[in-house]
């Protein structure tokens, strides 16, 4: 089946371990005000690309992957799960690492179709990076126009299933920099047992001028960009936090 | 065995012993090293010292314009000026192309205008008494090559369509096998020179007659090194008997190199491998500590830091700067499979580090797979803390030569002492392709440039006919162009030798003929352009075409899409195979290179719109480069489509520039990313349950399970 794609960048050193070849899909239902890609955010436009010609694509210089994989990014690829699962079947297939970058907004573990696709996926699935914008859920709201609900229960699932996680945070000046959350959040982490790493990113401005490009005010007008050391010690935050979470927590169990 | 030095014991025999034959030597006698860097030493005193002063007098320099000093009396030579030091007292190594650090010599023999040039740009005139001389009493190289020129060859030259050719200037891209002086001492090296002009043929037909001059030439200048090195106070005429020996003994080589050739590049060989068989003797003999090693290294990268040449700012604006392209390439790998790291490698890199960062010497690892793991890594921590290194492929070029070859100048590969180059500039395709279009007439001067073939009267281009005009007219360009260089070659040869370069080679020499493109991905987008959009021809008033217009998308190189890539790969060939049609220069085998690292924005600014879109004077892609962002699917799919170019048929060099943020390359100074994704764990061991082991294992049992 094909799949709408906005792009595919051969050389990815930031979205999972190793050399990425990364397909960033088209559509999302979010809109984060930090977002450096609004290119991305209109469903069933783009390249319309079937899975096999994407996993050629990477084929063709497999040597460079060696210690890498395949990243479906976006947008949101859980939009087109059942494209997401042809593709990450397909690189299964031949023994290709994969790994989900998602916001877990489209969680609904109510609608047991959707529940068994996501299952299905999770076998072929090797890491997912969950992005949590935000531990308070009207804070959530707020900067990405949802509830976090989904988000939270989709990482439960995750840590359920024993599938490897990385948590991603981006730290905006102002608006998820604050200690309180900050902590709550690296709480929440510690009761979940599949966390492998947590990845904190400075927020930056690169993304104005495609807001220009498409005719949309850029909402974070003003707000300046994070500097290392601030995502660095919002990163001691959640780190302490998870820790002290996870000992209590392992205690209990 | 006849030979027996001191500078040779405990060394390991092997056909080195019998004939000049440094690979043989390397090889007995090398130690390869799987270590890491924890064994290097920091700069001492001395060399501390020494580089403020050096940053001193480049401070001096740069205020008084870029020169500090020249000479504009003294013709140079290889003994034409007496010592000259930075502190006597302080230098492990010595020597200057002058009588003192940051004067530059004066080389008429490449063409006295250019000497006069050089001198006169930087507020300097030269002795009328050497003007004088040189125009009317002793030929020049440049005087040669334009005595022989033709009227078409000179029409090319000043439309742009060859351009950067080396008919005013040092050609450069020789590399003397200076390790030999180190080795054997001069006086070997002379005995050998001495029975090759015995054994020459002895009808004098032209070639013997060229061959028994030259070496003539070869053993005077051997002798003039000799003088040389005394003036500074060593008897090189026997084998180095120590690390510092044998640095200062190939140091001199290289100096009477650049005291005799401003050459477009003068570049150093492969040296390091070899001096470590010195280093570890010393070390195991207790002659030298491992700090003084490093100082010895250091000073010697220092003085290869101090080359200098008196150069005209169109030279600088063609090459960007002031290069000397002090190339030296380290590492690699055996034929055998053993790699040539050793301790020396890591010194030499490690000069970065104790002088600070530097574009000279042109620090080049031939990169392997092969490579040990520890040495990957320090590179790439080297190029990430100065990003003064370059890299290149080994497993590629250890195909076509072997396992003793260094790079001239960027990329350009040879056997040491046994291959030289004619370096040959470039042709510029895309000129050439709209030559094709507009029938031979210069698209921006209006004249009529190359042979008068039939115009494309067309509104719009057609892909078949595009390209069969632009083959004929490929054929044509690749004619004159080789012939120009012939005239170039020859002219070099008989006016402007290069005596000590070619003293350090074997008698038998490979020569290559090296020619070059300019503007590929320019011909290659054109040509996807004609053939996958459609591209509507704008003519001025007089029906030359002067711009066009791309009506439709089209594949680009640097995608990894074969559509483009194959255009790319067939000009490349097409053009080689033109190249062999003609006679070349003393039996030199024809090659090409493509590799503009610098001049690509000159090259652009003489060229006229072409059909991909870019517009007339847009500069073009550097090399091999996809032009500027047109690659679109990063970095990986970027390279592949320069990976797809035949190295075949540009043996002498395909170029990559690439340009990258470091945060693009991975977080912080991770090197490799999957370090990272434990780190939770790791950061946890950390707090609490360190070194001495867990008090209460129970706290963590669940978190053991978490590693993988």
């Amino acid at each position: 089946m094909d799949g709408f794609i906005h792009s595919t960048e051969s050389f990815g050193t930031v979205d999972g371990p190793g050399l990425r070849f990364v397909v960033f899909f088209q559509g999302c239902p979010m809109r984060c005000q930090y977002c450096h890609n609004p290119d991305t955010w209109k469903p069933n436009t783009g390249n319309v690309r079937s899975a096999a010609s994407l996993i050629a694509e990477m084929e063709r210089n497999r040597a460079f992957y060696s210690k890498g994989g395949i990243t479906a990014t976006g947008g949101e690829p859980l939009l087109q799960i059942d494209f997401l699962l042809e593709l990450f079947t397909l690189a299964k297939k031949d023994k290709i690492h994969t790994c989900l970058d998602t916001s877990g907004i489209t969680y609904r573990p109510g609608d047991s179709g959707y529940a068994q696709k996501l299952d299905k996926l999770m076998e072929v699935t090797d890491l997912v990076m969950l992005d949590i914008k935000h531990i308070d859920p009207e804070a959530h709201k707020l900067l990405t126009g949802h509830d976090n609900a989904p988000v939270l229960e989709f990482a439960r699932y995750l840590s359920r299933k024993g599938i490897p996680m990385w948590v991603r945070h981006v730290v905006v000046p102002g608006i998820t920099d604050k200690e309180e959350p900050l902590r709550r959040l690296g709480q929440f982490m510690g009761t979940l047992s599949n966390v492998k790493a947590l990845d904190v990113l400075p927020y930056h401005v690169m993304g104005v001028n495609k807001y220009r490009e498409l005719g949309l005010t850029y909402p974070l007008e003003g707000v300046s960009a994070a500097t290392k050391e601030q995502a660095a010690a919002a990163r001691q935050v959640i780190l302490a936090a998870y820790r002290e979470t996870r000992r209590e927590w392992m205690k209990i169990q | 065995m006849e030979y027996q030095h001191e500078g040779w014991r405990g060394f390991v025999g092997g056909t080195w012993v019998k004939e000049i034959n440094l690979r043989s030597f390397i090889r007995h006698n090398y130690t390869p090293y799987n270590g890491n860097e924890d064994f290097l030493e920091g700069p001492t005193d001395n060399t501390k010292a020494l580089w403020a002063q050096v940053l001193e007098l480049t401070r001096q320099e740069r205020e008084a314009g870029g020169v500090l000093d020249m000479d504009t009396k003294i013709i140079s030579t290889i003994t034409s000026h007496g010592p000259g030091y930075l502190d006597k007292e302080k230098e492990k190594i010595v020597g200057f192309q002058t009588d003192k650090p940051f004067k530059r010599a004066m080389m008429p023999y490449g063409g006295i205008r250019m000497a006069e040039k050089a001198c006169a740009d930087n507020g300097y005139t030269i002795d009328p008494q050497v003007k004088d001389f040189f125009t009317v009493h002793r030929k020049t190289h440049n005087a040669g090559v334009f005595d022989a020129y033709t009227p078409e060859m000179r029409a090319c030259r000043s439309s742009h369509i060859i351009t950067g050719l080396p008919d005013a200037y040092g050609r450069g891209r020789i590399i003397g096998d200076y390790r030999r002086v180190a080795l054997y001492g001069v006086d070997r090296l002379i005995e050998d020179k001495q029975e090759q002009k015995v054994e020459t043929r002895s009808a004098m037909y032209a070639d013997v007659i060229r061959d028994r001059e030259e070496l003539s030439e070869q053993i005077r200048a051997l002798n003039d090194l000799k003088k040389m090195a005394a003036s500074y106070g060593f008897d090189i005429s026997k084998p180095a008997k120590n690390t510092q020996e044998a640095v200062q003994w190939l140091y001199f080589g290289y100096l009477a190199a650049v005291k005799e050739q401003n050459g477009a590049a003068m570049s150093l060989g492969r040296t390091s491998t070899f001096l470590d068989i010195y280093a570890e003797r010393d070390l195991a003999e207790g002659t030298f500590t491992e700090k003084e090693l490093q100082e010895i290294v250091d000073h010697f990268i220092m003085k290869l830091r101090l080359i200098k040449f008196a150069r005209t700012p169109e030279y600088n604006a063609l090459f960007s700067g002031d290069p000397q392209w002090v190339t030296e390439s380290i590492g690699g790998v055996g034929i055998c499979g053993r790699h040539f790291v050793t301790k020396m490698s890591y010194r030499y890199l490690h000069t970065l580090k104790n002088l600070g960062p530097a574009p000279e010497p042109n620090l080049t690892v031939l990169w392997s797979v092969h490579l040990p793991e520890n040495f990957k890594r320090f590179c790439a921590k080297t190029s990430i803390e100065t990003s003064s290194v370059q890299y290149e492929n080994d497993d590629l070029m250890r195909f076509t030569h072997g396992d003793d070859y260094a790079i001239a100048c960027c990329v350009s590969s040879m056997r040491v002492g046994k291959e030289m180059q004619f370096f040959g500039a470039r042709a510029n395709l895309a000129k050439c392709l709209l030559y094709a279009i507009n029938g031979g007439v210069d698209e921006i001067s209006g004249k009529q440039v190359g042979p008068k073939y039939r115009p494309i009267t067309g509104e719009y281009l057609d892909y078949d006919e595009v390209m069969d005009r632009y083959d004929a007219m490929m054929q044509w360009l690749a004619g004159v162009y080789v012939n120009t260089l012939n005239i170039i070659h020859y002219m070099h040869d008989k006016y402007c030798y290069e005596k000590i370069q070619m003293a350090l080679h074997d008698k038998k020499v490979t020569r290559w003929f090296a020619t070059g493109i300019a503007g590929l991905s320019v011909v290659a987008d054109s040509l996807s352009a004609i053939k996958y959009a459609k591209v509507k021809v704008i003519r001025d008033e007089s029906g030359l075409a002067v711009d066009y217009q791309v009506e439709g998308d089209f594949p680009k190189y640097g995608n990894d899409d074969d559509r483009v890539d194959q255009i790319a790969y067939d000009i490349v060939h097409m053009f080689m195979e033109h190249v062999r049609k003609n006679h070349t220069y003393r039996d030199s085998i024809p090659t090409t290179s493509i590799l503009t690292i610098t001049s690509n924005v000159v090259y652009g600014k003489n060229t006229g719109s072409t059909p991909d879109g870019r517009k007339r004077g847009e500069a073009f892609a550097p090399g091999a480069n996809p032009m500027h962002r047109r690659d679109t699917h990063g970095a990986v799919s970027s390279l592949a489509s320069v990976a797809k170019l035949p190295f075949i048929d540009a043996q002498d060099g395909i170029s990559n520039t690439f340009s990258i943020i470091p945060g693009a390359l991975g977080k912080d100074d991770q090197m490799f990313m999957g370090d990272i994704d434990v780190d939770i764990e790791m950061d946890i061991a950390d707090d609490g349950c360190g070194a001495g082991g867990c008090v209460s294992p129970t706290l963590f049992e669940g978190l053991d399970t978490d590693e993988q």
